[in-house]
């Protein structure tokens, strides 16, 4: 108790916390506003907005789940090397000999709960009609989050580089050979012609600049690596403050202004 | 078949902890009907479920063939035979209708209970198969076994409030949500909630961890393509659409459309009744529109993407053993086909090889007519004609864009179930079909 009382009368703590702790009315009000973390809520907020049988907590585990996935990732990061002579090997060892390698499981099964709770969101955000107005331009900004995640699922899915990694994305990336007038089996590529040069190529088509080869082979690796580890991750975190930040400006997560 | 001897033993202490959780579940939920609810005689029956729960999971522990609880060879055998692509989208959808149709039957809590149960027990009993189990258990398809079970919950919890709040609003009453709305302060209320639902979600995904290893399987290697290739799970409803259409409608213009359309939804959906509560009532076409993509096309056909797709893509029964040797006919026609050659008892239209171009092209244009002629009709006619019949009333409050872009939308999310239709009654392969710049539709 007295040296509960010593840290919290301390020059660092009051430092950090520049208020006593959120027991009473006011400083239960002032915490939200000082705290960097927690100034993302507002102070106060409708009692429905919080009954978990109305939010399901879909997009909180969402968040959640995305942060898991960061740290996890980042962790795994300082070991996996996205190479054709080592991928496989370290996921490898990961599962055998490498201590923490639980790390993987938890960004696998992650991932994959990660794509059901966006969709469970999503549905929630339907069945209440939350993204009527005033809200949809942020339903238009989760729409993109959802493709996002679907993504980074799809480009961290191949970096085990077994038989169920490479099959798989050369299933998913087969179909963009066939993109309109930009695939090279697509309906229309055989019109885009200079002096009697095919434009479009299996060397020029969507499908190339997906995966950076004509195959799934190493310079796949690299792309969906650096993709799944920076680009997308980059893109999701932007999307994501507006998406919060919507939230609030839009006032609140469901119901009329 | 294709039966280990030593499947039985092998699945019989997961099995055994499955009933026995079944048991627990049911065992929590008579204590809280007794004590908390007042209702000993549904207390009763549930605790007597739960005794028939152990007697099953102390049957599964033994692990011997005569005494794990399965379903009997003759129900398998049965249920594999009638089980196709027809029956399985006709039955998922006849299921949808009933669900909804007698809504207020389905949320009440026994109802959902029993429903529930009987659901796990099943599933406990297939899993005693060797086939279903081979297919169910595989890591990346326990995620889809678990949305399943998810998706049924948390649509109960909606419709159960949507079903209170529909009959609120017909007595004149406003709906719970709008009852419920004094403001609270965020902490302690939602910080707290936050926290725990943390913790909960951590503890979850250890446990998962734990128990599940991610899946590794082979070095990968280009030259030898499993069979089935399938793509990860979430995208399995894009693959199954491969049976009906080509890749550039199925696999880029379709999903794309899909992304286009939910992002359109906002701006088409004029109505402002249902914002900030749970109704059906107030939103019957906006609901029955979204649940018809969501449930039926998407999830309805991951699931049979991934649990009856078998090699080659061919349709598997649940119970049934993936054999590579599976032979299906694939007798389809094209439209052009069987308009010019079966019903006119004519060669196609064909130019010759060295005809001008615009030969080449009149002769394409009046080969695919027939296909041409019902697309158009189907696009650009149909929108006019809804929107003096049946969608008078919304043309009227959308305004002629608006109208136009929902009427399309809702036309080519219909030409999946069309063309499947199509494809059952009539073995169609393409309405129109131009190779020349790979063009099939």
């Amino acid at each position: 108790m007295a040296i509960g009382e010593t840290i919290r009368n301390s020059q660092i703590w009051k430092s950090i916390f520049r208020h006593p702790m959120p027991l009473d009315r006011r400083n239960r009000i002032v915490v939200m506003l000082t705290n960097f973390f927690l100034h993302l809520h507002p102070v106060s907020i409708k009692k429905q907005g919080i009954a978990l049988s109305f939010t399901w907590c879909m997009g909180g585990v969402t968040f959640f789940l995305f942060m898991v996935e960061t740290v996890t990732g980042v962790l795994l990061m300082f070991y996996y090397r996205p190479t054709l002579e080592w991928a496989y090997n370290d996921i490898l060892a990961l599962r055998d000999v490498t201590s923490l390698g639980i790390l993987r499981e938890l960004h696998r099964w992650g991932a994959h709960a990660m794509v059901i709770t966006t969709w469970l969101h999503m549905y929630r955000v339907f069945l209440t009609g939350s993204y009527k107005p005033p809200r949809e331009f942020n339903w238009v900004v989760g729409v993109i989050l959802l493709l996002l995640t679907l993504l980074l699922s799809f480009t961290g899915y191949l970096l085990p580089w077994d038989q169920l990694a490479i099959w798989a994305i050369t299933v998913g990336s087969n179909m963009a050979r066939a993109t309109p007038f930009l695939g090279y089996e697509g309906p229309g590529q055989q019109l885009l012609t200079i002096g009697g040069i095919d434009m479009i190529t299996d060397k020029s088509d969507a499908r190339f600049g997906l995966l950076g080869a004509r195959f799934v082979g190493e310079e796949t690796l690299n792309r969906f690596y650096v993709l799944h580890c920076i680009a997308i991750p980059l893109a999701v975190a932007l999307l994501l403050a507006i998406h919060f930040w919507r939230v609030r400006k839009d006032g609140g997560i469901s119901g009329p202004l | 078949m294709h039966a280990s001897p030593f499947f039985l033993s092998d699945v019989a202490g997961f099995l055994g902890g499955y009933y026995a959780f079944i048991a627990a579940m049911n065992g929590v939920f008579a204590f809280l009907l007794w004590r908390k609810y007042g209702q000993p005689g549904w207390a009763i029956t549930w605790s007597a479920f739960a005794g028939g729960m152990m007697v099953l999971a102390s049957l599964a522990l033994s692990g011997a063939p005569s005494l794990v609880p399965a379903l009997p060879d003759s129900v398998r055998t049965v249920v594999n035979a009638l089980s196709g692509p027809v029956l399985y989208s006709l039955g998922t959808m006849a299921l949808f209708t009933v669900l909804f149709i007698f809504r207020k039957f389905f949320v009440q809590p026994m109802v959902a209970w029993t429903i529930l149960n009987a659901a796990l027990v099943l599933m406990g009993l297939s899993m005693a198969d060797q086939n279903f189990a081979a297919i169910v258990m595989k890591p990346d398809n326990v995620p889809i076994v678990g949305l399943v079970f998810l998706l049924a919950f948390f649509t109960w919890v909606a419709t159960k409030q949507a079903v209170v709040n529909d009959e609120r609003i017909a007595r004149g009453e406003p709906p719970m949500e709008k009852v419920n709305d004094e403001k609270v302060l965020v902490w302690p209320d939602l910080v707290y909630t936050e926290l725990i639902c943390m913790v909960a979600v951590t503890a979850f995904l250890l446990l998962w961890a734990i128990c599940l290893p991610a899946p590794l399987e082979e070095p990968a290697s280009s030259v030898k393509t499993p069979n089935p290739s399938k793509a990860p799970w979430y995208f399995l409803g894009l693959q199954e659409m491969l049976v009906y259409f080509d890749p550039w409608y199925a696999g880029v213009v379709l999903p794309s459309l899909v992304v286009f359309g939910l992002m359109a939804m906002p701006y088409l959906d004029f109505n402002k009744q249902g914002n900030g509560y749970y109704s059906i009532a107030e939103r019957k076409f906006a609901y029955l529109t979204y649940q018809f993509g969501f449930l039926v096309l998407w999830i309805t056909l991951i699931i049979l993407g991934t649990f009856l797709r078998g090699p080659n893509w061919n349709f598997y029964g649940p119970f049934e053993y993936w054999t590579p040797y599976k032979v299906e006919v694939l007798n389809n026609v094209d439209l052009n086909q069987m308009f010019w050659v079966q019903w006119l008892d004519m060669p196609l239209p064909r130019a010759a090889t060295d005809a001008p171009w615009y030969s080449q092209l009149g002769h394409i244009l009046l080969r695919e007519a027939p296909g041409l002629a019902l697309l158009g009709l189907y696009l650009v006619a149909l929108p006019p004609l809804l929107a003096v019949t049946i969608f008078r009333g919304m043309f009227a409050k959308m305004g002629f864009i608006r109208y136009l872009i929902m009427s399309n939308l809702m036309l080519l999310m219909l030409s999946l179930p069309l063309k499947m239709v199509l494809r059952w009654t009539m073995n169609l392969r393409y309405i129109v079909s131009i190779p020349e710049i790979s063009l099939n539709f």
